[in-house]
Protein backbone atom coordinates (compact mmCIF):
# COMPACT_ATOMS: atom_id res chain seq x y z
CA UNK A 1 0.00 0.00 0.00
CA UNK A 2 3.36 2.30 -0.41
CA UNK A 3 1.06 4.10 -3.28
CA UNK A 4 -1.67 5.41 -0.54
CA UNK A 5 1.30 7.38 0.94
CA UNK A 6 -0.11 10.82 1.48
CA UNK A 7 3.31 12.03 2.61
CA UNK A 8 2.24 13.82 6.00
CA UNK A 9 6.01 14.36 7.63
CA UNK A 10 7.06 11.21 6.82
CA UNK A 11 10.23 12.46 8.11
CA UNK A 12 12.26 8.97 7.71
CA UNK A 13 11.77 8.59 4.38
CA UNK A 14 14.96 10.38 2.21
CA UNK A 15 13.56 9.49 -1.15
CA UNK A 16 10.70 10.49 -0.74
CA UNK A 17 11.72 13.76 1.58
CA UNK A 18 10.91 16.48 -1.53
CA UNK A 19 10.10 19.84 -1.02
CA UNK A 20 6.73 19.34 -4.14
CA UNK A 21 3.76 16.91 -3.06
CA UNK A 22 3.99 14.19 -3.77
CA UNK A 23 0.71 13.43 -6.17
CA UNK A 24 -0.80 10.75 -4.27
CA UNK A 25 -2.46 7.48 -6.61
CA UNK A 26 -6.29 7.13 -6.20
CA UNK A 27 -5.23 3.23 -6.97
CA UNK A 28 -5.17 0.53 -4.48
CA UNK A 29 -3.12 -2.50 -5.03
CA UNK A 30 -6.46 -5.14 -4.46
CA UNK A 31 -4.23 -8.28 -5.21
CA UNK A 32 -3.61 -9.31 -1.28
CA UNK A 33 -7.20 -8.57 -0.89
CA UNK A 34 -8.48 -10.67 -4.26
CA UNK A 35 -6.16 -13.29 -3.19
CA UNK A 36 -7.40 -13.37 0.51
CA UNK A 37 -11.25 -13.34 -1.51
CA UNK A 38 -10.26 -15.97 -3.57
CA UNK A 39 -9.09 -18.23 -0.91
CA UNK A 40 -12.11 -18.23 1.26
CA UNK A 41 -14.46 -18.26 -2.02
CA UNK A 42 -12.57 -21.57 -2.76
CA UNK A 43 -12.99 -22.85 0.89
CA UNK A 44 -16.84 -22.62 1.37
CA UNK A 45 -17.08 -23.36 -2.40
CA UNK A 46 -15.38 -27.10 -1.29
CA UNK A 47 -16.61 -27.55 2.07
CA UNK A 48 -19.97 -26.97 1.87
CA UNK A 49 -22.83 -29.28 1.61
CA UNK A 50 -26.49 -28.45 -0.53
CA UNK A 51 -27.57 -32.14 0.11
CA UNK A 52 -30.01 -31.97 2.81
CA UNK A 53 -30.79 -35.55 4.34
CA UNK A 54 -33.40 -37.39 2.53
CA UNK A 55 -35.52 -39.29 4.60
CA UNK A 56 -38.75 -41.93 3.64
CA UNK A 57 -41.45 -42.00 6.41
CA UNK A 58 -42.88 -45.20 7.34
CA UNK A 59 -45.68 -45.74 10.11
CA UNK A 60 -45.53 -48.74 11.94
CA UNK A 61 -48.39 -50.66 13.28
CA UNK A 62 -49.73 -49.61 16.60
CA UNK A 63 -49.53 -52.61 19.36
CA UNK A 64 -53.07 -54.37 19.59
CA UNK A 65 -54.73 -54.76 22.90
CA UNK A 66 -53.87 -58.02 23.94
CA UNK A 67 -57.66 -59.23 23.30
CA UNK A 68 -57.95 -58.35 19.78
CA UNK A 69 -57.91 -60.78 16.75
CA UNK A 70 -55.00 -59.98 14.35
CA UNK A 71 -57.03 -58.45 11.16
CA UNK A 72 -57.46 -60.93 8.50
CA UNK A 73 -55.66 -59.91 4.94
CA UNK A 74 -56.99 -60.70 1.86
CA UNK A 75 -54.41 -60.42 -1.26
CA UNK A 76 -51.28 -60.48 0.86
CA UNK A 77 -47.40 -61.21 -0.18
CA UNK A 78 -44.65 -61.84 1.89
CA UNK A 79 -41.12 -60.93 1.96
CA UNK A 80 -38.75 -62.59 3.83
CA UNK A 81 -35.22 -60.67 4.18
CA UNK A 82 -32.33 -62.59 5.08
CA UNK A 83 -28.56 -62.87 4.16
CA UNK A 84 -27.21 -66.12 2.41
CA UNK A 85 -24.81 -68.52 4.25
CA UNK A 86 -22.52 -67.73 6.91
CA UNK A 87 -19.39 -65.97 5.75
CA UNK A 88 -20.85 -64.46 2.53
CA UNK A 89 -22.14 -60.94 2.30
CA UNK A 90 -25.08 -61.79 -0.47
CA UNK A 91 -28.45 -60.42 0.57
CA UNK A 92 -31.67 -63.39 0.22
CA UNK A 93 -35.18 -62.36 -0.30
CA UNK A 94 -37.88 -64.82 -0.72
CA UNK A 95 -41.49 -64.53 -1.01
CA UNK A 96 -44.45 -66.56 -0.53
CA UNK A 97 -48.39 -65.56 -1.27
CA UNK A 98 -51.05 -65.53 1.19
CA UNK A 99 -50.85 -66.95 4.67
CA UNK A 100 -48.70 -69.50 5.90
CA UNK A 101 -49.12 -72.58 6.27
CA UNK A 102 -46.31 -74.48 8.03
CA UNK A 103 -45.52 -78.23 7.69
CA UNK A 104 -48.61 -80.50 8.89
CA UNK A 105 -50.78 -77.49 10.08
CA UNK A 106 -54.05 -78.54 11.66
CA UNK A 107 -55.88 -77.20 8.94
CA UNK A 108 -54.74 -79.65 6.02
CA UNK A 109 -53.40 -77.16 3.82
CA UNK A 110 -49.92 -78.15 2.18
CA UNK A 111 -47.30 -76.11 4.04
CA UNK A 112 -46.42 -73.40 1.99
CA UNK A 113 -43.39 -73.54 -0.23
CA UNK A 114 -40.72 -70.17 -0.40
CA UNK A 115 -39.66 -68.50 -3.86
CA UNK A 116 -36.25 -67.06 -4.12
CA UNK A 117 -36.09 -63.58 -5.63
CA UNK A 118 -33.41 -60.93 -5.44
CA UNK A 119 -33.42 -57.20 -5.44
CA UNK A 120 -32.81 -56.60 -8.86
CA UNK A 121 -35.35 -55.83 -11.58
CA UNK A 122 -36.40 -58.60 -12.85
CA UNK A 123 -36.71 -60.03 -9.23
CA UNK A 124 -38.79 -58.07 -6.46
CA UNK A 125 -39.48 -55.21 -9.28
CA UNK A 126 -41.50 -57.57 -11.10
CA UNK A 127 -42.89 -59.91 -8.48
CA UNK A 128 -44.77 -56.43 -7.28
CA UNK A 129 -45.34 -55.01 -10.67
CA UNK A 130 -47.17 -58.28 -11.34
CA UNK A 131 -49.24 -58.63 -8.00
CA UNK A 132 -49.84 -55.05 -7.71
CA UNK A 133 -51.51 -54.63 -11.45
CA UNK A 134 -55.05 -54.02 -10.93
CA UNK A 135 -54.11 -50.81 -8.47
CA UNK A 136 -50.87 -49.67 -10.89
CA UNK A 137 -54.08 -49.72 -13.77
CA UNK A 138 -56.51 -47.80 -11.80
CA UNK A 139 -53.44 -45.44 -10.42
CA UNK A 140 -52.54 -45.04 -14.35
CA UNK A 141 -56.05 -44.62 -15.51
CA UNK A 142 -56.71 -41.84 -12.76
CA UNK A 143 -53.51 -39.93 -13.76
CA UNK A 144 -54.39 -40.13 -17.25
CA UNK A 145 -57.78 -38.23 -16.25
CA UNK A 146 -55.93 -35.73 -13.93
CA UNK A 147 -53.35 -34.70 -17.03
CA UNK A 148 -56.18 -34.28 -18.98
CA UNK A 149 -57.87 -31.86 -16.64
CA UNK A 150 -61.02 -33.71 -15.94
CA UNK A 151 -60.11 -33.54 -12.05
CA UNK A 152 -58.63 -31.84 -9.69
CA UNK A 153 -54.90 -32.27 -8.31
CA UNK A 154 -56.84 -32.70 -4.53
CA UNK A 155 -58.82 -35.22 -5.60
CA UNK A 156 -56.62 -36.97 -7.66
CA UNK A 157 -54.28 -37.29 -4.62
CA UNK A 158 -57.62 -38.25 -2.49
CA UNK A 159 -58.56 -40.96 -5.16
CA UNK A 160 -54.80 -42.45 -5.61
CA UNK A 161 -54.56 -42.70 -1.63
CA UNK A 162 -58.02 -44.19 -1.24
CA UNK A 163 -57.10 -46.91 -4.13
CA UNK A 164 -53.63 -47.88 -2.82
CA UNK A 165 -56.00 -48.32 0.74
CA UNK A 166 -58.44 -50.51 -0.97
CA UNK A 167 -59.64 -53.40 0.38
CA UNK A 168 -58.51 -55.78 -1.64
CA UNK A 169 -55.56 -54.08 -2.62
CA UNK A 170 -52.22 -55.99 -2.50
CA UNK A 171 -50.96 -56.35 1.11
CA UNK A 172 -47.33 -56.76 2.02
CA UNK A 173 -45.76 -58.34 4.66
CA UNK A 174 -41.87 -57.35 5.37
CA UNK A 175 -40.01 -60.17 7.67
CA UNK A 176 -36.75 -60.18 8.53
CA UNK A 177 -34.53 -62.44 10.62
CA UNK A 178 -31.54 -61.49 12.60
CA UNK A 179 -29.00 -62.21 9.72
CA UNK A 180 -30.93 -59.31 7.45
CA UNK A 181 -29.40 -55.94 7.81
CA UNK A 182 -31.09 -52.85 7.06
CA UNK A 183 -30.42 -51.77 4.28
CA UNK A 184 -32.63 -54.74 2.55
CA UNK A 185 -35.20 -53.11 4.81
CA UNK A 186 -34.99 -49.82 3.20
CA UNK A 187 -34.73 -51.64 -0.25
CA UNK A 188 -37.42 -53.36 -0.05
CA UNK A 189 -39.96 -50.29 1.23
CA UNK A 190 -38.12 -48.22 -1.42
CA UNK A 191 -39.13 -50.82 -3.71
CA UNK A 192 -42.67 -51.14 -2.42
CA UNK A 193 -42.84 -47.24 -3.11
CA UNK A 194 -42.09 -47.56 -6.60
CA UNK A 195 -44.58 -50.12 -6.91
CA UNK A 196 -47.34 -48.29 -5.51
CA UNK A 197 -48.06 -50.70 -2.84
CA UNK A 198 -49.92 -48.50 -0.29
CA UNK A 199 -50.38 -50.96 2.33
CA UNK A 200 -47.07 -52.63 4.06
CA UNK A 201 -45.75 -53.42 7.63
CA UNK A 202 -42.77 -54.59 9.03
CA UNK A 203 -43.71 -57.78 11.12
CA UNK A 204 -41.49 -60.18 13.44
CA UNK A 205 -41.09 -63.93 11.57
CA UNK A 206 -42.65 -66.41 13.34
CA UNK A 207 -40.65 -70.02 14.64
CA UNK A 208 -42.20 -71.64 11.85
CA UNK A 209 -41.21 -69.97 8.90
CA UNK A 210 -37.77 -69.20 10.52
CA UNK A 211 -36.97 -72.61 10.66
CA UNK A 212 -37.91 -72.91 6.83
CA UNK A 213 -36.05 -70.55 5.85
CA UNK A 214 -33.01 -71.67 7.08
CA UNK A 215 -33.93 -74.76 5.40
CA UNK A 216 -34.19 -73.22 2.30
CA UNK A 217 -31.39 -70.86 2.43
CA UNK A 218 -27.53 -71.05 1.44
CA UNK A 219 -25.76 -72.90 3.95
CA UNK B 1 4.66 7.55 -43.55
CA UNK B 2 4.13 8.53 -39.84
CA UNK B 3 4.87 5.75 -37.27
CA UNK B 4 1.60 4.34 -35.74
CA UNK B 5 1.56 5.04 -32.00
CA UNK B 6 0.54 1.68 -30.06
CA UNK B 7 -1.26 2.77 -27.25
CA UNK B 8 0.44 2.52 -24.41
CA UNK B 9 -1.53 -0.03 -22.16
CA UNK B 10 -1.78 -0.38 -18.82
CA UNK B 11 -0.31 -3.56 -17.53
CA UNK B 12 -2.79 -3.54 -14.64
CA UNK B 13 -6.35 -4.05 -15.22
CA UNK B 14 -9.05 -3.22 -13.81
CA UNK B 15 -10.04 -6.32 -10.70
CA UNK B 16 -13.31 -4.28 -9.78
CA UNK B 17 -16.22 -6.57 -11.18
CA UNK B 18 -13.75 -9.59 -10.23
CA UNK B 19 -13.22 -8.71 -6.98
CA UNK B 20 -17.08 -7.51 -6.57
CA UNK B 21 -18.03 -11.42 -8.08
CA UNK B 22 -15.59 -13.10 -5.25
CA UNK B 23 -16.47 -10.94 -2.56
CA UNK B 24 -20.50 -11.60 -3.41
CA UNK B 25 -19.79 -15.77 -3.78
CA UNK B 26 -17.90 -15.77 -0.63
CA UNK B 27 -21.22 -13.89 1.24
CA UNK B 28 -23.59 -16.58 -0.28
CA UNK B 29 -21.35 -19.44 0.52
CA UNK B 30 -20.42 -18.18 4.31
CA UNK B 31 -24.70 -17.41 4.82
CA UNK B 32 -25.51 -20.77 3.13
CA UNK B 33 -22.85 -22.59 4.78
CA UNK B 34 -23.74 -24.38 7.57
CA UNK B 35 -21.32 -25.36 10.45
CA UNK B 36 -20.95 -29.11 10.37
CA UNK B 37 -20.12 -30.72 13.60
CA UNK B 38 -18.26 -34.03 13.68
CA UNK B 39 -20.08 -36.76 14.78
CA UNK B 40 -18.98 -39.04 16.95
CA UNK B 41 -19.76 -42.09 14.49
CA UNK B 42 -19.95 -41.94 11.09
CA UNK B 43 -23.17 -43.69 9.41
CA UNK B 44 -23.34 -45.01 5.40
CA UNK B 45 -27.08 -44.91 5.33
CA UNK B 46 -28.60 -46.62 2.70
CA UNK B 47 -29.75 -45.05 -0.16
CA UNK B 48 -33.19 -44.78 -1.78
CA UNK B 49 -35.90 -42.82 -4.31
CA UNK B 50 -37.48 -40.96 -1.31
CA UNK B 51 -37.00 -36.69 -1.87
CA UNK B 52 -38.79 -36.05 0.98
CA UNK B 53 -36.43 -33.29 2.75
CA UNK B 54 -35.99 -34.10 6.64
CA UNK B 55 -37.86 -31.86 8.81
CA UNK B 56 -36.30 -29.24 11.18
CA UNK B 57 -37.30 -30.48 14.41
CA UNK B 58 -36.62 -33.98 14.82
CA UNK B 59 -35.26 -36.13 17.41
CA UNK B 60 -32.44 -38.25 15.64
CA UNK B 61 -31.67 -41.91 16.99
CA UNK B 62 -28.77 -43.34 14.76
CA UNK B 63 -27.56 -46.77 14.84
CA UNK B 64 -24.09 -47.39 13.80
CA UNK B 65 -23.16 -51.04 12.10
CA UNK B 66 -21.81 -52.20 15.36
CA UNK B 67 -25.51 -51.69 16.61
CA UNK B 68 -25.14 -48.83 18.78
CA UNK B 69 -27.80 -46.50 19.60
CA UNK B 70 -26.72 -42.13 19.47
CA UNK B 71 -29.21 -39.72 20.65
CA UNK B 72 -29.18 -36.53 18.85
CA UNK B 73 -31.73 -33.14 19.34
CA UNK B 74 -30.99 -30.59 17.20
CA UNK B 75 -32.98 -27.72 18.98
CA UNK B 76 -30.05 -26.15 22.10
CA UNK B 77 -32.85 -25.17 24.08
CA UNK B 78 -34.73 -28.12 24.37
CA UNK B 79 -31.36 -30.25 24.40
CA UNK B 80 -30.67 -27.91 27.74
CA UNK B 81 -33.95 -29.07 29.39
CA UNK B 82 -34.08 -32.55 28.58
CA UNK B 83 -30.56 -33.31 29.97
CA UNK B 84 -31.72 -31.16 33.02
CA UNK B 85 -35.17 -33.92 33.49
CA UNK B 86 -32.37 -36.89 32.70
CA UNK B 87 -30.25 -35.13 35.55
CA UNK B 88 -33.29 -35.21 37.83
CA UNK B 89 -34.59 -38.47 36.59
CA UNK B 90 -30.97 -39.96 37.10
CA UNK B 91 -29.53 -38.16 39.84
CA UNK B 92 -26.78 -36.61 38.25
CA UNK B 93 -26.18 -32.86 38.57
CA UNK B 94 -25.08 -31.00 35.71
CA UNK B 95 -23.60 -27.28 36.50
CA UNK B 96 -25.20 -24.26 34.05
CA UNK B 97 -21.81 -24.42 32.17
CA UNK B 98 -22.39 -28.07 31.54
CA UNK B 99 -26.00 -27.53 30.26
CA UNK B 100 -24.34 -24.47 27.71
CA UNK B 101 -21.99 -27.06 26.86
CA UNK B 102 -24.47 -29.80 26.34
CA UNK B 103 -26.36 -27.08 24.43
CA UNK B 104 -23.93 -27.28 21.54
CA UNK B 105 -22.87 -30.74 20.97
CA UNK B 106 -24.39 -33.20 18.74
CA UNK B 107 -25.01 -36.58 18.77
CA UNK B 108 -23.65 -38.44 21.43
CA UNK B 109 -23.98 -42.46 22.56
CA UNK B 110 -22.62 -42.73 26.92
CA UNK B 111 -24.79 -43.36 29.61
CA UNK B 112 -25.80 -41.02 31.80
CA UNK B 113 -23.42 -42.11 34.26
CA UNK B 114 -20.45 -41.36 31.87
CA UNK B 115 -22.33 -37.93 30.29
CA UNK B 116 -21.05 -35.71 32.77
CA UNK B 117 -17.30 -36.74 31.92
CA UNK B 118 -18.20 -36.62 28.30
CA UNK B 119 -19.14 -33.49 28.10
CA UNK B 120 -16.59 -32.23 29.96
CA UNK B 121 -13.74 -32.91 27.26
CA UNK B 122 -12.49 -30.98 24.85
CA UNK B 123 -13.19 -31.70 21.73
CA UNK B 124 -10.82 -33.44 19.75
CA UNK B 125 -10.71 -35.58 23.24
CA UNK B 126 -14.13 -36.11 22.73
CA UNK B 127 -13.82 -37.67 19.45
CA UNK B 128 -11.44 -40.10 20.31
CA UNK B 129 -13.67 -41.73 23.37
CA UNK B 130 -15.04 -44.89 22.16
CA UNK B 131 -19.26 -44.26 22.51
CA UNK B 132 -20.43 -47.72 24.43
CA UNK B 133 -23.90 -46.35 22.71
CA UNK B 134 -26.83 -45.48 24.52
CA UNK B 135 -28.10 -48.31 26.95
CA UNK B 136 -31.67 -49.11 25.60
CA UNK B 137 -32.36 -52.63 26.83
CA UNK B 138 -35.48 -53.09 29.10
CA UNK B 139 -33.31 -52.21 32.62
CA UNK B 140 -31.48 -49.61 31.66
CA UNK B 141 -33.59 -47.78 29.16
CA UNK B 142 -31.95 -44.59 28.68
CA UNK B 143 -32.82 -44.44 25.16
CA UNK B 144 -36.82 -44.64 25.77
CA UNK B 145 -36.28 -41.72 28.56
CA UNK B 146 -33.91 -39.34 26.32
CA UNK B 147 -36.92 -39.34 23.40
CA UNK B 148 -39.60 -38.85 26.49
CA UNK B 149 -38.26 -35.99 27.73
CA UNK B 150 -37.11 -34.71 24.34
CA UNK B 151 -40.49 -34.80 23.62
CA UNK B 152 -42.14 -33.32 26.48
CA UNK B 153 -39.69 -30.86 26.48
CA UNK B 154 -40.12 -29.36 22.58
CA UNK B 155 -44.09 -29.57 23.15
CA UNK B 156 -43.47 -27.25 26.51
CA UNK B 157 -41.37 -25.15 24.05
CA UNK B 158 -43.45 -25.03 21.31
CA UNK B 159 -46.37 -24.12 24.06
CA UNK B 160 -44.28 -21.56 24.99
CA UNK B 161 -43.50 -19.72 21.73
CA UNK B 162 -47.51 -20.23 20.43
CA UNK B 163 -48.70 -18.56 23.76
CA UNK B 164 -45.75 -15.70 22.68
CA UNK B 165 -47.38 -15.67 19.13
CA UNK B 166 -50.66 -15.48 20.30
CA UNK B 167 -49.99 -12.73 22.89
CA UNK B 168 -48.80 -10.81 19.99
CA UNK B 169 -51.03 -11.36 18.13
CA UNK B 170 -49.20 -13.64 15.48
CA UNK B 171 -50.26 -16.94 14.50
CA UNK B 172 -48.19 -19.57 15.58
CA UNK B 173 -47.58 -22.63 13.23
CA UNK B 174 -47.00 -25.76 15.09
CA UNK B 175 -44.74 -28.61 13.84
CA UNK B 176 -45.13 -31.50 15.62
CA UNK B 177 -41.72 -33.10 16.81
CA UNK B 178 -40.67 -36.02 14.34
CA UNK B 179 -38.47 -38.69 14.98
CA UNK B 180 -36.19 -39.86 12.76
CA UNK B 181 -33.83 -42.56 12.76
CA UNK B 182 -30.26 -42.67 10.55
CA UNK B 183 -28.81 -46.51 10.59
CA UNK B 184 -26.05 -47.49 8.73
CA UNK B 185 -26.82 -49.88 5.93
CA UNK B 186 -24.87 -52.54 7.02
CA UNK B 187 -26.37 -52.37 10.48
CA UNK B 188 -28.09 -55.33 11.88
CA UNK B 189 -32.12 -55.01 11.43
CA UNK B 190 -32.30 -56.43 15.01
CA UNK B 191 -30.20 -53.22 16.11
CA UNK B 192 -32.62 -51.04 14.27
CA UNK B 193 -35.75 -53.05 15.75
CA UNK B 194 -34.68 -52.72 18.72
CA UNK B 195 -34.62 -49.11 18.57
CA UNK B 196 -37.79 -48.82 16.99
CA UNK B 197 -39.47 -51.08 19.82
CA UNK B 198 -38.46 -47.90 21.80
CA UNK B 199 -40.19 -45.38 20.13
CA UNK B 200 -43.39 -48.16 19.93
CA UNK B 201 -42.99 -48.47 23.49
CA UNK B 202 -43.48 -44.63 23.81
CA UNK B 203 -46.56 -44.98 21.61
CA UNK B 204 -44.43 -43.35 18.65
CA UNK B 205 -45.26 -44.87 15.75
CA UNK B 206 -44.65 -42.87 12.76
CA UNK B 207 -40.60 -42.57 11.79
CA UNK B 208 -38.25 -40.59 9.07
CA UNK B 209 -35.87 -43.14 8.27
CA UNK B 210 -32.95 -40.99 7.21
CA UNK B 211 -31.71 -42.21 3.30
CA UNK B 212 -29.63 -40.67 0.74
CA UNK B 213 -30.83 -39.88 -2.75
CA UNK B 214 -30.42 -42.90 -5.17
CA UNK B 215 -28.10 -42.05 -7.99
CA UNK B 216 -29.24 -43.02 -11.16
CA UNK B 217 -33.19 -43.69 -12.03
CA UNK B 218 -34.34 -47.04 -11.41
CA UNK B 219 -38.07 -46.70 -12.35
Amino acid sequence: MAEVNTGDGGGGHGKHDKKRAKKASTRIDMTPMVDLAFLLLTFFVLTSTFNKAKTMEINFPAKLPPTAKPPRINNAITFLLTREGAETKENGIYYYYGEFYGPNNKDGKPATTFTKTDFSKEGLHKVLLDRNKPTIDALNALEERYKKKEIADTTYKRLALAEKGKKDALTVLIKADDKAVYKNIVDAIDELNICNVGKYAIVDMGQAELDILNAVKKK
Amino acid sequence: MPKIKMPKSNPSLDMTPMVDLAFLLVTFFMLTASVRVSEPVVVDSPSSTSEKLLPDNVILVTVDNKGRAFYNINNGEVRMKTLEQMGKQYKVDFTEKEKKRFAGMTSFGVPIAQLKQYINMEDPERLKVKSPGVPLDSLHNELGDWIQFGRIEAARQAKAQKDKAEKAGRTFKYEPMRFAIKADGEANYIAVKEVIKVFTDKDIYRFNLITNLEQGDKK
